[in-house]
């Protein structure tokens, strides 16, 4: 089986095929992450380079170690440390790097289409680890492998995105994904924080955290940040764990066996009480493992790598 | 009868007087000499005339010289992307034969020395050449430039264009001041605040890719309080390139209310929508003020058939291969536009039957000529010979190498287009021929 793509620039548009295959296929790599030795060969021989235009913590680490446990050689690269900062264009830092023969790129950067631009500049297969505030698509794979893990099915399921969706790639991610696979979405936050016309997301739009909760399985909290604030687009943190913040209190309006989930970093205290992000419900470590089980799955896909090929590897 | 020039066999346009007739046109001394009736020349009499003198238009419309009253010709400071004589050159090549020069240069048009600079690079260009000043003192916004001199200098409106003058009170002297020099002030109608560092125009697209976007009530407050503030001072305003449904309402219900504005679309608006951005984040779909929805192209439209809109303008914005090749919120905004503009607007207005094709050329000759006080060229003998010829029939397809701007930065590449520029001719001299 292979993806439709070469490239994982977004889930907008990404059918429902390939994300199940995706899914699928994560399957078996979360399998290996339990295992005591947690390396496979697939990519062996392949060269993968990270490009991290953003700082990044999980993603990057995520990425890295997915890479390195399906064999690949790998190369990370920041901006703050680069020819970047001497004026090098984008596409001459990519290019340089290509040249030294490398296969695919995982990319992150601030603004929206920087992986797209990539696809024109190069040969590599290309993924997205976050441009700007337009998705992050392995983000929304393993929100939707570890809702679907404790499930075992999306459709039906009724998603709830809390906080700033206007900013947030996780969310548009989540929302393309999920809606693709069957699940009902809906956000909620601050007016100032809802992106414009997202009823044509073909979602449902909330500004009370406890209309929004009623009856939902699955509550996604994003992480608000202190300079939307410092913006005007709220009043205050106070204000906003007054309105938005999910406390113990508020989670009895959730369906039974509800699920509680963090993309991180979290602000405890603000978007999310300790008990609620420590509680039972709470898949927030989950979700970091899966993560690179389904990062795995995604390389290993776009690798182009013959399945017999990796089999016979395997023996 | 001796000329430098014989047109024969063309359709002759003027959409000033609203005339259409075939007739033959003799040129001498940058002059419209002669105009002959059908069948006054025969074979015989013209065979008697130089053949290099004679222009065939056989199935073409000659019409006064196209006029584009918002070019950005980059002389002084950014030579590498325009120079006077390139923008010139790709104005013949467009079929215009005048166009104004917005003042944001480097340094801006906002002194004498400055206009004398690009109307002396004109001299000998493809293109009449008039310079419009700077609103204010360096395109700051603080303090009113000296307009006056700049009048005296001969430039023929005021604009601060790429900015708008966000304080009030100072639109209100910049209006009132000029209405000494009944001189037009044009309006970049952007509340700087609202618009707040979008890149393109907010949207459900916008929303989709997650760009700062720039709501179309930027514009539309903008547009609202300069028609107030121009009604206030009885002063002429211009609103440049209108691209929202809220900005040309309040275009139209100004105009009923008798205040003295006119307004502008450019191409793009009126052809494109922001739907596109999210299919290749082309760099060359980034302009300002933004692409917006169906919704606001149709009112272009709407405004352009009314007469809300009195002309249209490219708002040829060259920017080079190196700007524009990187991600699209990095890219500075503004795509060329003069050699692709009478195309468009045959194809989009004239084509689609939203426009006649007189109604079209008043557009894009008569009405921004009056709008800037310019001599109008008037298909009359003893007028000036400043003409274009082309083909409203003829499909072409847009390509890069064949722009004669310095910069290539145009989302039409690889368009077919019906409406080709065949002869351009200014002063009775042949500034564009077509191959």
């Amino acid at each position: 089986m292979k993806l439709s793509s070469r490239h994982l620039l977004q889930l907008e548009g990404v059918p429902k095929k390939d994300l199940e295959l995706i899914l699928d296929s994560a399957v078996s790599f979360r399998e290996i992450l339990d295992r005591p030795i947690k390396k496979v060969p697939p990519l062996r021989g392949k060269t993968v380079v990270n490009v991290f235009y953003e700082p990044s913590t999980r993603t990057r680490i995520s990425f890295d170690l997915a890479e390195k446990r399906l064999s690949a050689d790998t190369i990370s690269f920041s901006a703050s440390a680069s020819s970047v900062k001497k004026g090098e264009s984008l596409k001459d830092t990519v290019r340089n790097i290509e040249a030294m023969k490398i296969d695919m790129v995982v990319v992150r950067h601030r603004s929206p289409g920087v992986p797209y631009y990539l696809t024109q500049c190069l040969d590599a297969n290309i993924i997205n680890a976050g441009d700007g505030t337009h998705e992050h698509p392995t983000q929304g794979l393993l929100d939707i492998f570890t809702i679907r893990q404790k499930y075992k099915r999306i459709k039906g399921l009724r998603v709830l995105l809390v906080g700033d969706i206007k900013h947030s790639r996780v969310a548009r991610s989540n929302i393309w994904g999920l809606k693709t696979l069957g699940a009902s979405v809906a956000i909620c936050g601050p007016t100032t924080l809802l992106p414009y016309e997202a009823e044509r997301f073909g979602i449902d739009i909330y500004t009370d955290i406890n209309e929004a909760m009623e009856g939902v399985d699955v509550v996604n909290i994003l992480r608000i940040q202190l300079e939307r604030q410092k913006a005007g687009l709220f009043p205050s943190q106070r204000e906003y764990t007054n309105l938005f913040g999910i406390s113990r209190e508020r989670l009895k309006r959730l369906n039974k066996n509800f699920t509680i989930m963090h993309p991180g970093p979290m602000n405890r205290g603000v978007e999310i009480t300790n008990d609620v992000a420590d509680g039972p419900a709470s898949v927030i470590l989950d979700q970091v493992t899966n993560g690179q089980a389904v990062r795995m799955a995604v390389l290993y896909l776009l690798s182009g790598v013959d399945e017999r090929d990796s089999s016979e590897d395997s023996e | 009868m001796k000329f430098d020039l014989l047109i024969i066999n063309g359709k002759l346009i003027d959409p000033a007087f609203g005339f259409s007739k075939k007739g033959d046109i003799g040129i001498k001394d940058g002059k419209i000499e002669k105009i002959y009736a059908p069948g006054k020349l025969t074979p015989k009499v013209i065979s008697t005339f130089p053949k290099e003198s004679i222009l065939d238009a056989n199935g073409a419309v000659v019409t006064p010289g196209l006029v584009d009253i918002h070019v950005h010709l980059r002389e002084p400071g950014r030579e590498d992307e325009e120079t006077v004589v390139s923008g010139c050159e790709s104005a013949a090549a467009g079929g215009f034969t005048s166009l104004c020069c917005m003042p944001n240069t480097q340094p801006a048009i906002d002194n004498q020395e400055t206009v004398k600079f690009v109307t002396s690079l004109a001299e000998n260009a493809d293109c009449r050449v008039y310079c419009i000043g700077a609103i204010t003192k360096n395109r700051e916004g603080k303090e009113l430039s000296e307009i006056g001199d700049l009048v005296k200098a001969g430039i023929v409106a005021i604009s601060d264009d790429g900015d708008y003058v966000q304080n009030p009170d100072l639109m209100r002297r910049a209006l009132e001041y000029a209405r000494m020099f009944d001189l037009p002030v044009i309006t970049h109608a952007e509340d700087e605040f609202l618009a707040a560092g979008g890149v393109m125009n907010e949207s459900f697209q916008s929303t989709k890719l997650g760009m700062p976007g720039t709501p179309a009530v930027a514009e539309e407050i903008a547009v609202i309080r300069d028609i107030k503030l121009a009604g206030l001072t009885d002063s002429r305003l211009h609103v440049a390139h209108v691209s929202t449904v809220g900005g040309v309402e309040a275009i139209r219900r100004g105009k009923a209310e008798g205040v003295k504005v006119t307004a502008e679309a450019a191409p793009h608006h009126f052809t494109l929508t922001d739907d596109l951005i999210a299919e290749r984040f082309d760099t060359n779909l980034r302009v300002n003020p933004p692409l917006r929805t169906e919704a606001d192209r149709q009112a272009i439209i709407e405004g352009l058939i009314d007469g809300t809109i009195d002309c249209i303008a490219t708002d040829h914005a060259p920017h080079t291969e190196e700007e524009k090749d990187t991600v699209f919120d990095e890219a500075p905004p503004g795509i060329i536009g003069l050699e692709t503009s009478l195309g468009l607007a045959i194809t989009e207005l004239v084509g689609k039957g939203y426009l006649s094709l007189p109604d079209m050329l008043a557009k894009m000759s008569a009405n921004p000529a009056h709008i800037m006080g310019l001599t109008s060229n008037k298909l009359q003998e003893g007028e000036i010979a400043d003409l274009t010829i082309f083909n409203p029939d003829a499909a072409w397809i847009v390509k890069e190498k064949k722009f004669k701007s310095k910069c290539k930065n145009s989302p039409f590449v690889e368009r077919k287009l019906k409406g080709k520029i065949l002869v351009t001719i200014m002063n009775g001299r042949v500034t564009f021929r077509a191959k």
